[in-house]
């Protein structure tokens, strides 16, 4: 198992901070994780010891970067179990999606084909095959949620035909935090011929991934869900496919030649697709996050964060005004309301004592149709968050009513 | 002002009935009607407002939407405040809830119930929720003098 306290002393935000006069708890780890020091020491030795670009330069600071940078391609590739010349560096898992619809779905999508996506998925998973799906003349179809907000399995087997081209679905929703049957999906995915891409944003941050195990055609995360930087992220997509699709920008960097007749010859992937100076120190720090999680253990993560998870909604389906929509989740992601209580104004009776929580309105299929409410609140647990937050957590559950969410502005 | 509107268990309670009976809650399908529509970028809540200008006067504010207690309490009391006042009774309570909710001097007489918000920025982050009616019928007001 992991050591809590002492994990728990290497991240600055988890040393006293205050919010609204009370200890800070944050159970907003859905949106953004802290980061440890290692992971600002990595940045900081950019900056501070081996300032220069990668790629470029001919003496040995250069090469020290290309090392680092290079090397933290094949400390991701080694995480997933992926190949090196299959992982892509990208601002996040928005621009990794937003690359797969653009740069092979534009490419390879043709009128009359189908992609499937959920009725619970996140905008940045949808909206890029959206837009795709429209221009190309192609449907976007949505398989349908069973009554507990899980994917349904039969429906997805229904809607399977050789018109299904690409597969869009969260490996873990960011609503219910309910986990698809990723490797069920793409074995199925491949008997019509269809690739599938996933959203890893809430499961690679949480969970040991394989995406050999999986099978998965591509996969999107950012490191800033895992301890990492912000505005870096990650697409692994198997080396075929990336080899087939095209760059979202062209520029230095991603061409082997070109010349003033207009004939380009892109580089190989991953390097096709990363033009213009990479964000180098979030890359960097990618490399400290990943050593940092892989220490710690991502299996030891899962299952103290499950763990953690199941005691909190054990303790809130004994409370008769608390309403929990995922209680089954295996996951980090606890999804409720306080009965009566708009999301939003029992949200700020949390940071009223010092807990960090989500309000969100959500689909309005999925939230209508499946869950009765229009928004609901999201606590999303680390492995950094402990026992005593949650039990301080239950506490202020037990509280909230609609007078005391109006009583934090008096 | 009555000492009755210092009283935070007043104030709270004057919050509550707001949202739990919100005042002019029905929008109007009809054109003398106009209507502005705020969906915060930040938040949940996604309003419509509409107002009946005539001869400068308001002669009816409505509106209804997905909203929480802060803005629907809020925009429900402002609709009871302006409905009825010329745009220039108008624009002066207008002013006095914004020179309140900004921690400038107010005349609370002029404000009434809407005295209830006047701690709303404890809250940084409601602060938007408190204000999203009212411009709404800033907005309203502004357009119909364009």
């Amino acid at each position: 198992m992991i050591d809590v306290q002492r994990l728990r002393s290497d991240f600055p935000m988890l040393h006293g901070k205050k919010m609204q006069g009370c200890d800070l708890i944050y159970f907003d780890n859905a949106a953004t994780t802290f980061k440890p020091q290692a992971v600002r020491a990595a940045v900081d030795y950019y900056y501070t010891d081996i300032t220069c670009n990668a790629h470029r330069g001919d003496y040995d600071l250069s090469y020290t970067v290309d090392q680092a940078y290079e090397g933290t391609r094949e400390r991701v590739a080694r995480f997933l179990h992926a190949q090196t010349n299959e992982i892509v560096f990208t601002s996040g898992t928005s621009e990794s999606l937003n690359l797969v619809a653009q740069g092979y779905g534009r490419k390879f999508l043709h009128e009359g084909d189908i992609v499937l996506s959920s009725e619970s998925e996140h905008a940045s998973c949808v909206l890029p095959w959206m837009k795709v799906c429209e221009e190309r003349k192609a449907a976007l179809s949505f398989i349908p949620l069973d009554p507990s907000g899980h994917i349904d399995m039969d429906s997805f087997r229904a809607q399977m035909s050789d018109r299904v081209k690409v597969i869009a679905l969260a490996m873990i929703t960011n609503v219910l935090g309910y986990e698809a049957p990723i490797q069920e999906i793409c074995a199925m995915a491949h008997s019509y011929g269809a690739v599938v891409v996933v959203d890893g944003a809430q499961s690679v941050p949480h969970m040991p991934i394989d995406v050999r195990k999986l099978d998965c055609d591509f996969l999107a995360f950012s490191a800033h869900k895992m301890c990492g930087p912000t505005g870096t992220g990650v697409l692994y997509g198997k080396y075929a496919l990336l080899d087939a699709m095209d760059p979202l920008h062209l520029g230095g960097g991603s061409n082997a030649r070109y010349d003033m007749c207009g004939n380009i010859r892109l580089k190989n992937p991953p390097f096709k697709f990363e033009s213009g100076t990479p964000n180098i120190e979030g890359v960097l720090g990618l490399r400290a996050a990943i050593d940092y999680l892989d220490a710690v253990g991502m299996a030891n993560i899962h299952a103290y964060e499950l763990e953690l998870h199941h005691y909190i909604v054990k303790e809130l389906l004994k409370m008769n005004h608390i309403i929990v929509y995922n209680p089954d989740a295996q996951s980090a992601i606890i999804t409720f309301n306080v009965k009566d209580v708009f999301a939003q104004d029992a949200a700020t009776f949390f940071n009223a004592n010092g807990i960090a929580v989500r309000s969100g309105q959500h689909c309005a299929k999925l939230l209508i149709d499946r869950l009765n409410t229009s928004a609901t609140i999201r606590a999303s647990l680390y492995f950094y968050n402990t026992k005593a937050e949650a039990d301080r957590f239950l506490a202020v559950c037990a509280q909230a009513n609609m007078q005391s969410c109006l009583d934090v502005y008096f | 002002m009555s000492e009755l509107l210092k009283d935070p268990m007043v104030l709270r309670s004057i919050i509550m009935d707001h949202y739990e009976y919100p005042r002019n809650h029905e929008l109007q399908d009809d054109p003398q009607y106009v209507q502005k529509h705020m969906a915060s970028e930040s938040c949940i809540d996604d309003i419509v407002v509409q107002a009946k200008l005539a001869e400068g006067k308001i002669d009816d504010i409505c509106f209804d939407g997905v909203a929480c207690t802060i803005s629907t309490a809020s925009t429900s009391i402002m609709s009871e405040l302006l409905k009825g006042k010329t745009k220039e009774e108008a624009q002066q309570i207008i002013d006095q809830y914004f020179a309140m909710i900004d921690g400038r001097e107010y005349d609370e007489n002029v404000l009434q119930e809407a005295v209830a918000f006047h701690t709303v920025g404890k809250q940084a982050n409601r602060i938007k929720c408190a204000t999203i009616g009212w411009n709404a019928i800033q907005a309203i007001l502004d357009e119909s003098e364009e």
